[in-house]
């Protein structure tokens, strides 16, 4: 490495992070560098996203996908770079020298209360009905009125379909139905930005439609979107702009009719000849 | 010996094996008001003691788990020192020997009216604090067993570490946490009889000194274990409700009631998941 880019990347990005507010970028993520222990899993992804669009990312198994994914609402600390999300940093606060310090726990969760985030394994808390999965956000973070908070719980389970299911529990619920009340309950919080970590790949082969019908709506809707996902053919129909990750770096990115098309990188072109 | 075993039951001649069952029954089922009243202090005892522990054990637990390396430390030679050191002498420690070094001497108090021994105080101090270490390794693994994916799942909707904690782990953790507590309930319902040593004024103090004045030493002292075992049983068919009241909760069938057995209402039969065919 050249003195000129150990330099470079002492300053960090400034420029970079603070960009956003008020401006169309929803996701602003700069250089973002992540280790675990000695292994370097994203080693400086930059992704901007604008309000509205709807980023996929693909990619093979241990590219970085779903790391960066959850480095961006701060489930994974970051090693390097920085990310905001409507123009203000996660995780992070700067410093007045520039660097960054981890932000105190009531910042993080205000920022991560605006951000949704659906799992592969779905996580609804087995100790509630669905209702109260979709209604406890918007009750214990929001600290709406109890009255209001389950209404708008119902009127979003009736939205992904689950209208009757208001008061199952989780392991009465079919993976599918799991997966649709996740979704709900991200969505009460009313999030600017919804993160969908390969929420299909747990789900039986019958199961994926119903899913994916109710995130190409939210898409239609205008929702500003990061997907992770192994459904090449959704990815394709829903995405604004594809990317392609491999190795903890981006490889290539583009509209899905270029990327699926006419890929420019051997590694997608590789990638995608074993998944398609 | 043919001829002596076909006689009336030769051990009935054995000297001073009598059991009188008049003063048997007669403690049993008519104790007098001391004994009564050492019973209610037990139970009392018992029940604040554990309140205390669930408390303190929950601290520790979370101690144990802090970011912050003090608290670790603190919680970690808490429990190892009292896990190691046995409670007759942590009791001996706590009420006369603090006091031997004007440390720490319990006087008596009134409590919302109610009058309370500083040595029935130093014993549910004492208690307390000793069940705390071994509640905080029940609650700590109770917390370890819920996934990390439902923290996740918390912190991603905005609740904090501690919303999390509280509204979260804790509720999926008590399934795990109650049936060792409600085991170790019962071993701290009779180790309250430990207290009879510092004086403490509970059912085994009261029988003890019925058979310094009685002599009937088998038979007061069977009373007395009668006494313990009606109220472990009594707790361990609240344990089971409660078990069975948490294991709904997690939407896992309960077992069918006597009643739901005879009049068939509301049991199914494979006890299974509800899946539709969608």
């Amino acid at each position: 490495m050249s003195p000129a880019e150990s330099t470079s990347e002492a300053e960090g990005f400034p420029a970079g992070a603070a960009a956003g507010r008020g401006t169309n970028v929803a996701v602003a993520a700069a250089d973002v560098v992540k280790r675990f222990g000695r292994l370097e899993v994203l080693r400086g992804v930059s992704l901007e996203v604008g309000r509205g669009e709807v980023v996929v990312i693909i990619g093979p198994s241990g590219s970085g996908k779903t790391t960066f994914l959850r480095c961006i609402n701060h489930l994974e600390k970051i090693d390097g770079g920085r990310i905001a999300v409507n123009g203000r940093l996660i995780g992070y606060r700067e410093r007045s020298d520039g660097s960054l310090a981890e932000a105190p726990v009531r910042t993080i969760a205000d920022r991560r209360s605006e951000i949704g985030f659906v799992f592969q394994s779905f996580n609804l808390f087995p100790h509630m009905t669905a209702l109260m999965n979709v209604a406890c956000g918007p009750l214990r973070v929001k600290r709406l009125p109890r009255r209001r908070s389950l209404d708008e719980a119902a009127a979003l389970l009736e939205r992904v379909g689950l209208a009757d299911k208001l008061e199952a529990r989780p392991t009465q619920l079919s993976g599918g139905q799991q997966q649709r009340v996740a979704i709900a309950r991200a969505l009460a919080m009313q999030p600017s930005l919804m993160l969908f970590d390969e929420a299909t790949s747990a789900l039986d082969p019958e199961m994926v439609g119903e899913v994916l019908a109710v995130i190409r709506d939210l898409a239609k809707g205008g929702m500003t979107m990061i997907v992770v996902t192994h459904e090449m053919g959704f990815a394709a129909e829903v995405a604004d702009r594809v990317v392609m990750m491999d190795n903890g770096q981006i490889v290539e990115e583009g509209p899905p009719t270029q990327m699926f098309r006419a890929p420019a990188q051997v590694r997608t072109r590789d990638f995608l000849s074993k998944v398609l | 010996m043919v001829a002596t075993l076909s006689m009336s039951a030769p051990w009935s001649y054995a000297a001073g094996l009598h059991f009188d069952w008049v003063f048997f029954w007669h403690a049993l089922v008519r104790p007098n008001s001391s004994f009564l009243l050492g019973f209610a202090t037990t139970i009392y005892i018992s029940i604040i003691a554990m309140a205390l522990a669930i408390a303190v054990g929950l601290l520790l637990a979370l101690g144990r788990r802090s970011r912050l390396w003090p608290l670790r430390a603190f919680a970690s030679i808490y429990i190892w020192i009292v896990r190691g050191t046995p409670l007759l002498v942590q009791l001996v420690i706590v009420y006369d020997g603090f006091s031997a070094m004007g440390l720490l001497s319990f006087t008596d108090v009134t409590v919302l009216g109610i009058d309370v021994q500083g040595v029935v105080q130093a014993g549910i101090v004492t208690l307390a604090l000793n069940e705390a270490a071994y509640m905080a390794e029940i609650i700590r693994a109770g917390i370890a067993s819920v996934g990390v994916g439902q923290s996740e799942a918390g912190l991603s909707l905005g609740m904090t570490p501690g919303q999390v904690m509280r509204r979260i782990v804790l509720p999926q953790a008590a399934r795990l946490i109650v049936p060792p507590l409600g085991n170790d309930f019962n071993a701290m319902m009779k180790s309250t009889s430990l207290l009879a040593t510092i004086g403490v004024s509970e059912l085994f103090l009261n029988a003890e000194e019925i058979n310094s004045l009685t002599f009937r030493t088998f038979e007061i002292y069977s009373v007395a274990a009668l006494y313990y075992l009606f109220l472990t049983t009594v707790w361990t068919l609240i344990q089971s409700t409660i078990e069975a009241r948490l294991q709904s909760q997690l939407g896992i069938p309960r077992p069918p009631t006597f009643r739901q057995r005879l009049l068939g209402t509301g049991w199914r039969p494979m006890g299974g998941r509800v899946r539709d065919a969608a």
